[in-house]
């Protein structure tokens, strides 16, 4: 329900901006332009006085504050005035006071458009009300029941969730259900641990909030957070389940040591770490004496693994344990390119090392394996001798063998419908689509797709640095050894992180807010399905497969998948999709306040679409920095280049700016835009317009995109100063006046 | 901030105690991270924000744990709140920096530069507010009084104790950079052109004390020979026993800021092990592609400094060969691990157990206080971002008393 609108401006005119900049102008254009009657202005606005003065007005009847004065990642406690006031902020001190000419005429000029940019915007903004699906289901789905399952399972039930724990194998366990001993998990880290399996197995039958499926499977898993069905395959029979979010935790399988001929595989006694388990199980390493390991065996080679598989030097440690444990005059060789025992296994590197194992550095492939009368030799350039050594009368040689996600098995889908085949004909250029491997893991019911989107090596990580429980696919987080290779205590640690991230989603979804990056914000992307064309931009354009699609090619927003980056908004050629406080109108609004001068003025205009996450920071740092730039430019914040409407930069053509710059994230291989393709796309959309631009007979040179990260804060000024002067060099936009 | 953001977001109150006077922590002195090269500060202007929109977090900075007593489920917390001199009134106007007379040492850059008395700890300092290190006034000087328009400098303010009740506390105090003075026959501290890895974070950053020229501290030059010493005091019975993790990929990492603005720059790196787990591996093939970079296996032995040029030569068993050799270099970079900062600054609690290195071990769902991140043992950035997620559930477990 829209609310009736009562709007107040206040302008402090602290920290020089009273100095820089003619106030009463400002004032003049709310009260004139806008004719806004509540208009105040205080030297200090943040005080306790100045915060009063607007509680004040908020009693009598206020409900649409604007404030300009500071930039809110400055000062952002004081002004805040609860849920039910809308609160726009207009930055004059580090968007106009602080790297403009103080008193200039043109510095007053951009002071003015900013304050037309930001009452526009407040007076078309909308209180959010939040979506809230109707009884949500709060259960955790995990899909895989090794310890990275267990333990997500298990550390979700102690928070007080109900779990669904959904197993392939016979009985819980996993890859660590089936070795006879883990690494060390706790001081002193020098003798191999208990194996916890059963300890946690037990845990978890005795736990009524965990409901185990074993020898079972995911069918198919359709709707959102908060309401996934999930249909789980059993032997013959299927089980559904309504669940709130999702933890991916399938593991690795060890790599194939078919392919390890080269090593020596499949001549008798060279064996895996798989292999050596089972032997230690069954007592079998009792009469094995002379041993020896062979590391990377296919991993970090291009040929095969080139990425570390991370647990295997910690595991050939505690395999070498294993045979003194069962035979104290056992010898141990090991094989190695460099020994990654990392952090406090370094305490079990050296005890294993005071065992009296052999340790031999060497490139791996061009280890050779023969046999020796009955027995193996190991033959290899010792690199810290420098000569050549061999290793004979060995019972055993054992491959550290790596690992593969089971995310990365199967087909990769191809998704491309004949209609967008037929697009693609045209050399539209278009966002590469995201890697999907029919792994058959998951099922996803989804548009875009039945697993989770892979990163390299058909890892379905997150690509951040900061945020590693960042998904594409909101609501399942992938943990353990499906996501990266790993040790064990990281793979225990993974899967309590990423359970409380599930937690975390199914509690912002019965509250109606977003989950990461934007958690917290109730504003959701609302469809005029009226004005539809069914183009299908938005279900493809998603980040995160939040829209599936009818027969028809209507889309079919799952809100609670939507993280609210408003790609689908900026996607949309029709306009028809909108956010109560974020909308094509509104942002195209901003730009169409703004007074263009005639073109005999002088005064050329550039509109800024910018990125809120990083450039909009990187603008305020410039700001703090007391940098200077050109007084031509006006910026709009956007929350994410990916909402970037075609038709706000057509409009600011055809309205007399003379360029456009677009300041997002980078994007590629290294990206960092936060809705991961948002800045990706923009650029894609903005190679549209140029074309459109030489066809109106406005040069493309006009528009033009930057990557930046809020670190490039020094480099603005210059960005700015490049396109003033190409825009110089380019004239007046001829469009100006009409 | 992990932690407690994570812990928030679910819906629970938690509070954030600081001893620094801003948040962010050892990243926010970093250049980039590895293996993507990104800057720290877009992460952390994300989570500044995750922070601003959240009711449910309160944060203190300045501040330390004096006092625990209770139990898990029930604690009583004393923090001890160090002045700042400056009042939540400052607008981060900056006019007091221009009036100050006087300076100190600026640990934000490892000393590398100076700061007037009253500064703001670095440029993306949050919250952006000012404060003073009286230990650099001069005694009745009160020159950034006059100048602060809002009134916001009280030179009189004293310590403040906060009581707080809380369920679970997560230590998530981080780490130093073991102390290099310690590993007497590297000269750290004697010879001018050995830094170490930390140091050299700061000299790459565009806004730090050389504006990003990696340059030598003795005569300001950019250097052409550089040496890497890895576990430099780890892996090491006389200094740290353990593998401090992040070391060899920081040198990696630091290779590419050396690389990008010298090409003629000529590396060496002195190492045991280059630990360069799952994909990092990609990032140590690309590295170890460059042919300036040379590696070689060996621990150095002693840097020995000529003091005519400032060059330093390491000595060192190059395992390879198997003998004794020197290198002469420009400048040496020692790859110091890390030190818990609970091993200083021990938890006043005996629910709170480390281990012989300091790192905290036990557990929040246990017994009500644990660690997260390198708090409980070395590990790099994303580690210890899932590892504080973790933690957030272990600290909600005890609070719901869930974990019985």
């Amino acid at each position: 329900m829209a609310m009736t609108k009562k709007q107040a401006v206040y302008f402090c005119t602290g920290c020089g901006i009273g100095e820089a900049l003619d106030i009463q102008a400002l004032v003049k254009v709310a009260t004139g332009e806008f004719k806004i009657q509540d208009v105040k202005e205080h030297p200090f606005l943040c005080s306790p006085e100045g915060v009063d003065l607007i509680k004040k007005d908020i009693e009598a009847g206020v409900n649409t504050v604007t404030i300009a004065a500071c930039s809110e990642r400055v000062c952002y406690g004081v002004f805040d005035f609860g849920p039910s006031v809308i609160v726009e902020r207009i930055t004059l001190r580090e968007r106009v006071a602080w790297v403009q000419e103080p008193g200039d005429e043109d510095t007053n000029m951009m002071a003015e458009d900013y304050v037309r940019m930001g009452l526009t915007h407040a007076k078309a903004a909308e209180l959010p009300e939040p979506f809230v699906v109707e009884n949500p289901s709060k259960t955790i789905l995990v899909v895989g029941g090794g310890l990275t399952g267990m333990t997500a399972a298990l550390e979700g039930a102690k928070a007080g969730y109900d779990v669904v724990l959904v197993e392939k194998g016979a009985a819980l366990g996993g890859w660590a259900g089936s070795v006879y001993k883990l690494p060390p998990l706790a001081e002193p880290y020098t003798e191999p641990e208990q194996n916890s399996v059963p300890t946690l197995t037990k845990a978890i039958d005795d736990n009524p909030k965990i409901k185990v499926y074993t020898a079972a499977a995911m069918e198919s898993i359709s709707g959102g957070p908060g309401v996934f069905e999930a249909k789980i395959k059993l032997n013959g029979d299927t089980a559904n389940a309504r669940v709130g979010a999702i933890v991916l935790a399938t593991g690795a399988k060890p790599y194939d040591p078919k392919k390890l001929g080269y090593l020596g595989f499949g001549k008798p006694n060279v064996v895996t770490h798989a292999d050596v388990e089972e032997m230690a199980k069954n007592g079998k390493l009792k009469d094995v004496k002379r041993v020896a390991f062979i590391q990377c065996a296919g991993s970090r080679d291009q040929e095969h693994l080139p990425y570390c598989s991370a647990a295997c030097c910690v595991e050939s440690l505690k395999q070498a344990a294993y045979l003194k444990e069962f035979n104290p005059d056992a010898q141990a060789y090991i094989f190695y390119k460099d020994i990654r025992a990392t952090g406090k296994y370094e305490y079990f590197y050296k005890a294993v090392q005071q065992t009296g194992a052999v340790f031999v550095k060497t490139e791996i492939p061009g280890v050779q394996v023969n046999e020796d009368g009955g027995k193996l030799a190991v033959e290899a350039d010792d690199i810290i001798l420098g000569e050549k050594v061999t290793i004979g009368d060995l019972d055993l040689v054992v491959l550290a063998n790596g690992m593969e996600s089971t995310a990365s098995f199967g087909e990769e889908v191809v998704l491309e419908s004949e209609e967008e085949a037929a697009a693609a004909k045209e050399d539209e250029p278009a966002a590469p689509p995201d890697q999907i491997i029919k792994s058959n893991l998951l099922n996803l019911a989804y548009r875009q797709g039945p697993e989770m989107p892979a990163l390299k090596y058909g890892f379905p990580d997150s690509h951040f640095i900061c945020f590693p429980y960042e998904t594409r696919r909101t609501g399942i987080y992938a943990a353990g050894a499906v996501r990266a290779t790993m040790q064990v205590p990281t793979a225990i640690e993974d899967g309590t992180g990423a359970v409380l991230k599930a937690i975390q989603c199914v509690e912002a979804v019965a509250r109606g807010e977003a989950v990461h990056p934007r958690a917290g914000d109730i504003s959701y992307p609302e469809f005029n399905m009226n004005r539809c064309t069914q183009c299908k931009r938005c279900t493809e354009e998603c980040p995160f497969g939040a829209i599936n699609e009818d027969e028809k090619g209507n889309p079919l927003p799952e809100r609670t998948r939507c993280r609210r980056c408003g790609t689908c908004m900026g996607a949309c050629p029709e306009r028809i999709i909108s956010f109560k406080d974020y909308s094509v109108p509104m942002i195209g609004g901003m730009g169409k306040a703004i007074e263009v001068p005639e073109e005999d003025e002088e005064k050329p205009r550039i509109l800024i679409f910018a990125c809120e996450n990083d450039a909009v920071p990187a603008l305020d740092m410039a700001g703090i920095s007391r940098m200077k730039y050109s007084a031509w430019v006006r910026v709009i914040p956007l929350r994410c280049l990916g909402s970037l409407n075609l038709v706000w930069i057509s409009d600011a053509m055809s309205g007399g700016f003379d360029g456009v710059m677009l300041l997002g994230c980078r994007h590629g291989d290294d990206y960092q835009c936060h809705f991961i393709k948002g800045s990706e796309l923009a650029e894609i959309r903005l190679s549209k317009v140029s074309e459109t631009l030489d066809r109106l007979g406005l040069e493309s040179e006009r528009c033009r995109m930057h990557q930046i990260s809020i670190m490039d804060y020094y480099r603005i000024p210059k960005l700015i100063e490049e396109f003033v002067e190409k825009i110089d060099e380019l004239g007046p936009n001829p469009m100006k006046g009409f | 901030m992990t932690a407690a953001l994570e812990a928030a977001e679910v819906g629970y109150e938690v509070f954030i105690v600081e001893k620094n006077p801003y948040l962010g922590g050892r990243v926010a002195q970093m250049h980039h991270y590895f293996p993507k090269l990104c800057p720290p500060n877009c992460g952390l202007e994300i989570n500044f924000k995750r922070l601003r929109r959240n009711p449910r977090i309160k944060f203190f900075t300045c501040a330390e744990v004096e006092k625990i007593s209770g139990r898990k489920g029930d604690f009583d917390v004393d923090v001890k709140v160090s002045p700042r001199f400056v009042k939540p009134e400052c607008t981060a106007c900056g006019e007091c920096v221009e009036a100050c007379p006087a300076e100190r040492l600026n640990d934000f850059n490892y000393g590398l530069d100076k700061t007037k008395a009253i500064y703001l700890p670095h440029p993306f300092a949050f919250p952006m507010k000012y404060l003073i290190d009286r230990g650099a006034c001069a005694d009745s000087c009160s020159k950034c009084v006059e100048a602060c328009k809002y009134n916001a400098v009280d030179l009189n303010m004293s310590p403040e104790t906060v009581n707080l009740k809380v369920g679970a506390i997560v230590y998530a105090t981080g780490w130093k950079p073991y102390d290099a003075g310690k590993i007497s026959y590297y000269g750290f501290g004697r010879h001018k052109n050995v830094l170490t890895n930390v140091m050299l974070e700061r000299l790459a950053v565009p806004n730090g004390p050389t504006e990003g020229r990696i340059e030598r501290p003795s005569d300001g030059k950019e250097p052409e020979t550089i040496a890497f010493v890895q576990c430099a005091g780890s892996r090491d019975e006389n200094h740290q026993a353990y593998c401090s993790q992040i070391c060899c990929l920081a040198t990696l990492k630091h290779i590419t800021y050396i690389r990008e603005k010298n090409p003629n720059a000529k590396i060496y790196v002195f190492y045991i092990d280059i630990r360069a787990l799952g994909k990092y591996e990609d990032f140590y093939t690309k590295v170890a592609q460059d042919e300036n970079v040379v590696f070689i296996k060996g621990k150095v032995g002693e840097i020995t400094e000529d003091p005519a040029t400032g060059d330093l030569t390491l000595e060192t068993e190059d395992q390879g060969a198997g003998k004794t050799v020197t290198q002469t270099v420009n400048m040496v970079v020692l790859a110091t691990g890390m030190a818990p900062s609970t091993l200083e600054a021990r938890i006043p609690s005996e629910l709170a157990a480390l281990d012989a290195g300091g790192f905290v071990i036990s557990s929040v769902s246990e017994t009500g206080i644990g660690g997260a991140g390198c708090a409980r043992k070395p590990m790099e950035v994303s580690a210890t971002v899932r590892d504080a997620t973790g933690a957030a559930l272990k600290a909600i477990q005890a609070t719901v008393g869930g974990g019985e």
